[in-house]
C-alpha cells in the first residue's frame, strides 16, 4: 500500500474519485432494493390477503 | 510463445497512473453489455408478460451487472494474454491502472450482488440463469475452454447467447421454446463473427497462444467454417416467424439479412481476402443488432405475428 504522506496529487484525486463512484453505486444499490421492496409490498397490498 | 509473468504486470503497475473511475467501468466491458442488454430487453418484451416497470428494469440492471461481472473476471483471469495482444493490451489490468486482485473481487461481488437482487427482486428461474450465464463465461469459457480448444468461441458463445433467455424469465418466470429460439439465433451467429474477426487478428491469438481457428487450423478451414455456420444461421432466424414469434417486418429483415450474410460469408470462403472477412464482421453486428431491433419493435407496438396471419 502507497504511503499516504507522499502520495501524489493525482493519486489523491484519483482516490477520491473512486471513493465517490463507490459512495454513489452503493447508495443506488439501497435505493433500488427499497424501491423493489416497496413496489413488492405495494403489489402484495393490491391483490388482498390471500386467506 | 512469449509469457507475461506475475513479476511484468506488477512492474506495470508501478508504473502506470493510477486507477481512475473510468477505468473500472472499461472493466466491466461497457460495449459488450450493451449488447447484452439489448437482447435481454428483447426476450423481455417478447415474453409478453405483464411485469412491474420498475421490476423489469431491476431485472435489466441485474442482467447489465453480471455480464459486467463476467467482464471483470475475464480480464482479471486473461491479463497475461491480453498484455500480448494488441486489441486488448490497453485494457485496465494489463495496462497496470487496476490490480488483478482488485478486478476479481469486484467481478465476485458485483456477481453476487447481480443474482441476489435478481432472486429478491424479480425470480428464482431468471437469477439461476443469470448465476450460470456468469459461471459459464468467467470459468467454462475463459478458464478452461479459450486456451485449450479451437472450438472454443463455439461452445463458449452459450454464455453470450443466453440473456434474451434470462431476460424472457425475467418476465414470466418461465422459458419457452421461442426464448432458447433467441438463444439459439445469438449461439450459430456468435462463430461466424468471432472468426470472421480472428481472421485479422491471427497474429494476436498466435502470440498469445490462444487456439483461436484461423491459428489451429488454418485461414481456408475458418472460411469453410464460417459459411457452414452462415448457412445454419440463415434459416434458422427465419423460424421465429413460422413459430409466431415475429412478424412480416422480422420476415423480411431474416430473410434478407440472412441472404446477404450467406453472400458475404460464400464470397469470403471463396476470395479469402481480409477485407471480406472486415466486411462480414460488420455486417454480423448490423445483422443481429436489425433481428433483435424489429422483433423488439413489433412486440413494443403489437404486431401480429407472421404465424397467425397465414394461420
Amino acid at each position: 500500500m502507497s504511503d499516504p504522506k507522499h502520495e501524489s496529487e493525482a493519486a489523491r484525486k484519483a482516490r477520491n474519485g473512486r471513493n465517490i463512484a463507490m459512495f454513489i453505486g452503493l447508495m443506488a444499490f439501497v435505493i433500488l432494493v427499497f424501491v423493489v421492496t416497496i413496489t413488492h409490498l405495494k403489489g402484495n397490498v393490491v391483490a388482498g390477503p390471500s386467506f | 510463445m512469449s509469457k507475461t509473468t506475475a513479476a511484468d504486470l506488477d512492474r506495470a503497475d508501478a508504473l502506470a497512473p493510477p486507477a481512475q473511475w473510468q477505468d473500472y467501468v472499461q472493466l466491466l466491458k461497457p460495449r459488450v453489455m450493451s449488447l447484452v442488454v439489448f437482447t435481454a430487453l428483447t426476450g423481455l418484451f417478447c415474453a409478453g408478460a405483464k411485469l412491474n416497470p420498475v421490476l423489469a428494469a431491476t431485472a435489466i440492471l441485474c442482467i447489465a451487472v453480471g455480464a459486467g461481472a463476467s467482464g471483470a473476471l475475464n480480464m482479471w483471469y486473461d491479463a497475461d494474454i491480453d498484455a500480448l495482444m494488441r486489441r486488448t493490451q490497453r485494457r485496465p489490468v494489463p495496462a497496470g491502472r487496476v490490480q488483478g486482485a482488485d478486478a476479481l473481487a469486484i467481478g465476485l461481488v458485483l456477481s453476487l450482488f447481480s443474482v441476489a437482487l435478481m432472486y429478491l427482486a424479480v425470480n428464482l428461474l431468471a437469477a439461476a440463469l443469470l448465476a450460470f450465464t456468469i459461471f459459464f463465461y468467467a470459468v467454462v469459457y475463459t478458464m478452461w475452454l479459450k486456451r485449450s480448444t479451437s472450438q472454443n468461441i463455439v461452445i463458449g458463445g452459450l454464455a453470450g447467447a443466453l440473456p434474451p433467455a434470462v431476460g424472457w424469465a425475467a418476465a414470466s418466470g418461465t422459458a419457452p421454446l421461442n426464448a432458447w429460439l433467441l438463444v439459439a439465433i445469438i449461439f450459430f451467429w456468435t462463430p461466424p463473427h468471432f472468426w470472421a474477426l480472428s481472421l485479422n487478428t491471427e497474429e494476436d491469438y498466435r502470440r498469445a497462444g490462444v487456439p483461436m481457428l484461423p491459428v489451429t487450423h488454418g485461414e481456408k478451414a475458418t472460411r469453410t467454417q464460417i459459411l457452414i455456420y452462415s448457412l445454419i444461421l440463415a434459416p434458422l432466424a427465419v423460424l421465429p416467424a413460422i413459430t409466431g414469434l415475429g412478424g412480416v417486418a422480422y420476415l423480411a429483415a431474416a430473410v434478407a439479412g440472412g441472404a446477404a450474410f450467406v453472400a458475404l460469408a460464400a464470397r469470403l470462403a471463396i476470395r479469402g481476402a481480409k477485407a471480406d472477412a472486415k466486411r462480414l464482421f460488420g455486417f454480423s453486428i448490423f445483422y443481429l443488432f436489425s433481428l433483435f431491433a424489429v422483433l423488439l419493435v413489433e412486440h413494443i407496438v403489437g404486431a401480429a405475428p407472421f404465424a397467425h396471419l397465414i394461420g
